[in-house]
Formats: structure tokens, sequence, C-alpha cells
């Protein structure tokens, strides 16, 4: 059951991605391009996904999940060093390339020989990140 | 061009839909990278590895057959591929690092009012339009 739902999950997201036009790193790119020909897209696209997400994280209080187990706990208030470099590091290659982690493997099957270079540096830095990680956080603390 | 917003809403309730799917059902949150980084690195095991790579499949499988169907299906990504492995190590480091990326922070976090949510988005928006703007406009790579 976990893994049907899990399924039926990915692959709503996955038809979303499509029909938005997120698997197209043009719009992408076009919204992060302010000083080009701006592409509003991806603001309509965020705000359509955050308002039903919002609603189901209203349902989560004093609940348990359908399928057992608990709610995901309150986020973490600290934010630290290591949030903002990994977003800024992000943000360098979603700008480069247009592409982010969802959209990457939702276009997997149609993005040719960019798309499975990019997947499969992706797979690499994921496995990299805990060394990178270390080092980030063996440098001294900004005063 | 000018319906295309309305495209973008529609894709966008359906992503946030899968959100709460995911959350409500499953009681996980949506974060694309931390689902695939967990399976790349070996991080996830047992049930929650079989969630994962059921997640993953779903997100793979349905866009393929939809693009198929439809004929939708056209990344534009850049032929240069320099740029999409550095592109793409950026982004698998970055995410891992950082602990999510625009499905997790973005739409997951911002939705739950998450400070770090809210941070990470700021950081990676920014990040990504000076970015396009330094490569595309100055140096003319992208």
């Amino acid at each position: 059951m976990r893994g049907l739902f899990a399924f039926l999950a990915g692959g709503t997201f996955g038809a979303g991605l499509l029909l938005s036009g997120m698997t197209d790193t043009r719009k992408v790119q076009g919204w992060l391009d302010i000083f080009g020909d701006w592409d509003p897209t991806l603001a309509f696209v965020m705000g359509g996904a955050i308002l039903p997400m919002a609603v189901a994280w209203q349902f989560t209080r004093r609940r348990r999940p359908v399928l057992g187990g608990q709610f995901p706990p309150a986020p973490e208030p600290r934010l630290g060093r290591s949030l903002v470099t990994g977003s800024v590091m992000f943000g360098m290659g979603w700008g480069l390339t247009g592409l982010c982690p969802g959209p990457s493997i939702a276009s997997a099957s149609f993005g040719g020989i960019s798309g499975l270079v990019f997947l499969l540096a992706m797979g690499t830095g994921m496995i990299l990140a805990p060394m990178a990680k270390a080092r980030l956080d063996a440098l001294p603390a900004a005063a | 061009m000018q319906m295309e917003w309305i495209w973008g809403l529609l894709g966008g309730g359906l992503i946030g839909s899968a959100g709460a799917l995911y959350l409500l059902i499953n009681g996980r949150v949506m974060g694309a990278s931390g689902i695939v980084g967990g399976l790349v690195d070996g991080s996830a095991t047992g049930v929650q590895r079989r969630e994962r790579l059921a997640f993953a499949a779903g997100l793979f499988l349905v866009p393929a057959v939809l693009a198929l169907l439809f004929g939708n299906g056209e990344t534009h990504a850049s032929a240069n591929l320099m740029v999409m492995a550095a592109g793409g190590l950026l982004v698998g480091v970055g995410t891992r690092i950082a602990n999510g990326c625009t499905s997790g922070h973005g739409v997951c976090g911002i939705s739950r009012l998450s400070l770090r949510g809210i941070v990470a988005t700021v950081f990676y928006i920014g990040a990504g339009g000076i970015t396009v703007v330094l490569f595309r406009h100055l140096l003319g790579v992208i």
C-alpha cells in the first residue's frame, strides 16, 4: 500500500511538472532571467502547488498519516551555514541548466544525452555531498 | 503563450496535490532531492527504500507515457555537456547539503511557513537569477 500511494504521488508530481512546463528548461531559465523575455509561469506553478500543500499541513494537526506512522516533525528552526551554502550551489546549478531534481527525473525519458549527463552528475554530487558538508562544518564559525 | 499561466497553475495544483497525498497518506515530505538522494547514497533502507523507489518510478514513468502520448516532451536543455555536468554536480551537492530543493524547501517548506524553507528558496532563486544573467548575458555560455 505504501508503495502504491508513493507511486501515485510520484506519478502525479511528474504529470504536474510536465503539464506546467517545468520540464522545459527554457521556461525555468526564462523565469530566472529578469533581464530577458521574462516568463512568469514558474510563479504560477509555485503558487498553484503551495495552496493544496498548505491545506494538507492543516490536516496534519492532531492526526496520523492514513497508512500509520507519524507526520514529519515541526521544521528545524536553526538556519545554519550548510542551508545557505547548499542553496546557493543548488541555485547556480539550477540557473546553469534549468533543471532541478524533480524535473530531471520526470524528463529522463525524453531529455536526451544532456538530461542523462545531468542525472549522472547530480547522482555523483549527491554521493560526494557528505564530504563537502564535513569540510564546510570544519570551517571556523563566522564572528 | 497567453494561456500558459493557466497550465502553470493547473500543473502546480497537481504538484501540490501529489505532495498533499504523500504527506496525508504516507506521512512523508515530498522532497525530490531527499527521495532520490537517499536512494543514490544508500541511506534509505527497508520500507523507506521501497517507498522511495515506487515514488521515483512514478515520477519517471508517468511523464514518460504522457510525453509519448501527447508529444510535449522537450526539455530544450543545453547541448553543452560541460554545462550540464557542472550544473548537475552543483545541484546534487547543493541540495543534499541544504537538505532540500524546489519541492522540499519550496513547495513543502513554504506552505508550512518553515523559516528554513523560505530562506533556502530566497537563496537558490537569487543564485539562480544571478547565474542566468551572468552566463547568458555577460558570458554568453547558456
